[in-house]
């Protein structure tokens, strides 16, 4: 029997139906990636994680306008073809939420049987192509005296955050391409700020305007928000780098080993501060650690896939998974992150987390 | 306030700059996109400082702060700010006591944490009401956010706001902020 013929638009198998887990919490609403469901490091664009303020904005691209302007010499608005026109450069980068993997973090509301997905779905990898923002801070003649700039958003909320120049000076982009085609319009289209390595809120999507100045804006979005309270009194705020974490993604709940064997454990790393440079499992619930592969080419502040053979020898076990990144920082034990920020602070849960594999092969979170 | 760059900060951030610059001259002139004129910028640039740059000349008090919050904001945020189907805006901590990472019985409201009462202008401003953000008024903006502010003890009745009284205020969580104090490395903290 002939088989279907060419069509303009590919699709999945019929046998394959990857879904977001989908939030609507409070005015925010999000959705998850399935993370237990890929493979390698890239997230298809229609799968990677969503998380808003206001909805997902319907913005027509030839209407589109990006206005620098502040400290700046010359004012300026440009058009998306004007952005596209300048030098482009792609790179693979990951984007989380700060907010991910709170549901594994404080004592309550923790569940045995949340997947990867559920847990910390809001981390996805994407090649992300735009123009660097030194370029167009370099056109629009940027003042020494600029110290911060804001980032603002055109979604119902308008969207704004303080973002330190260095990073503006470093490797942020203003982004209008994703795994190879336009973003997504959930995830900014047809432009968005990306600040490779920091929390996710920071990287602005929907982008309309940077006004560059002396201070920061004390704005919602990192005054009321994504500030983490800590022991003592204090809360931090501005505390966009990522620190290094890691996760199994095979054998985690809902899946069931179906007998004792070879199994090939698998997971994901990154840092917001550079390279993965190690990745150790245990399998006696934390007491020995042997070194993972990392899949590579291991890039910065990236996922990178590690993969590690075990011989399971029937009996329950508890596996865990531990990263360290170039600067020497090890990804901490939960108790220890408790120590150091508090039980009940509110974004940055980047702690081991275990999973039980039970005799009869199902396999429960074990936080 | 957290975010001024002290000697050192601003030594390095001169630093960063140099060598951006640097890259981004290797790059020739391109005089894309067009001039950026004051009425453009003005029409998209409403964001308020801490300092009150950016607030409009307007005012507003807390009994009509209250008319129009019971108008537009009772369904979602409760009819004292203590929260319904969105997040609490009124309630203090005893003594303002700031526990949030040790203890989550406190809930974060403006009056617990929020460390500017510009943020409440300005957030106001852009995204409320949720069914029409960026609509109200400038009299409005002041009127809600002077009884938002009342809400948490921090005005009194008859109390009226404009942009010298909402900048002067301040905030009982105001320094309880740090920038962020991670070092690098392998501490974790």
């Amino acid at each position: 029997m002939q088989g279907r013929v060419p069509s303009p638009v590919g699709e999945r198998s019929v046998f394959e139906t990857p879904e977001r887990v989908v939030r609507r919490l409070e005015p925010s609403s999000s959705s998850l990636t399935p993370l237990q469901y890929l493979q390698g490091v890239v997230t298809p664009a229609d799968l990677h994680f969503e998380r808003h303020h206001g909805g997902i904005p319907n913005i027509d691209p030839e209407r589109y306008e990006l206005l620098i302007h502040g400290m700046v010499e010359r004012p300026t608005v440009f058009r998306l073809a004007d952005l596209k026109r300048f030098p482009a450069e792609s790179r693979l980068r990951f984007l989380e939420c700060s907010g991910n993997g709170g549901s594994a973090y404080q004592s309550q509301g923790r569940r045995v049987d949340m997947s990867p997905q559920d847990m910390d779905g809001l981390t996805s990898t994407s090649e992300w192509t735009g123009v660097p923002l030194k370029l167009l801070f370099r056109e629009v003649g940027a003042l020494p005296e600029a110290t911060w700039f804001l980032a603002e958003g055109m979604d119902a909320a308008v969207m704004t955050r303080s973002i330190p120049m260095d990073k503006a000076w470093d490797d942020a982009i203003v982004a209008y391409g994703q795994n190879g085609e336009p973003l997504r319009p959930e995830q900014g289209y047809p432009a968005r700020l990306f600040l490779p390595g920091w929390e996710g809120n920071s990287s602005v999507k929907w982008l309309r305007r940077l006004e560059l100045s002396d201070r920061p804006f004390m704005t919602r979005e990192e005054t009321s928000k994504y500030t983490d309270p800590l022991p003592g009194g204090k809360a931090r705020m501005f505390s966009f780098t990522m620190d290094a974490k890691s996760l199994i993604t095979f054998p985690t709940f809902p899946e069931r080993l179906d007998g004792p064997g070879w199994w090939e454990i698998r997971g994901i790393a990154w840092t917001g501060r550079g390279r993965i440079t190690r990745v150790e499992i245990s399998t006696d619930g934390g007491t020995s650690w042997e070194d993972a592969e990392l899949q590579e080419p291991v890039l910065p502040k990236c996922h990178v896939r590690f993969r590690k053979l075990w011989n399971w020898n029937g009996r329950a076990a508890t596996l865990m998974s531990r990263a360290t990144d170039e600067t020497g920082y090890v990804q901490p034990t939960r108790e220890e992150l408790h120590r150091a920020r508090g039980s009940y602070t509110r974004y940055h849960f980047n702690q081991i987390r275990p999973w039980r594999v039970e005799r009869d092969g199902r396999v429960f979170f074990a936080g | 306030m957290p975010g001024l760059l002290n000697a050192a900060e601003l030594e390095a951030l001169a630093d960063a700059r140099r060598r951006g610059l640097e890259a981004a001259n290797h790059w020739p002139e391109f005089a894309f996109g067009n001039p950026a004129d004051e009425e453009r910028i003005a029409a998209w640039d409403i964001d308020i400082g801490p300092d009150g740059v950016g607030l409009p000349p307007g005012r507003g008090s807390v009994e009509r702060g209250e008319t129009l919050y019971r108008l537009q904001c009772v369904q979602c945020h409760g009819l004292r700010g203590e929260g319904a189907e969105f997040e609490a805006l009124a309630g203090r901590a005893p003594g303002d006591a700031f526990r949030f990472a040790e203890d989550r019985s406190t809930p974060i409201t403006v009056g617990s944490y929020w460390p500017y009462a510009t943020t409440l202008f300005d957030y106001i401003r852009r995204a409320m009401p949720q069914a029409a953000p960026g609509t109200l008024p400038p009299d409005d903006v002041y009127a809600l956010t002077a009884f938002v502010l009342h809400l948490n003890d921090l005005l009194e009745p008859g109390e009226t706001l404009d942009a010298a009284s909402l900048t002067a205020i301040v905030m009982p969580s105001r320094d309880r902020f740090v920038r962020d104090d991670r070092r690098g490395g392998p501490e974790v903290r």
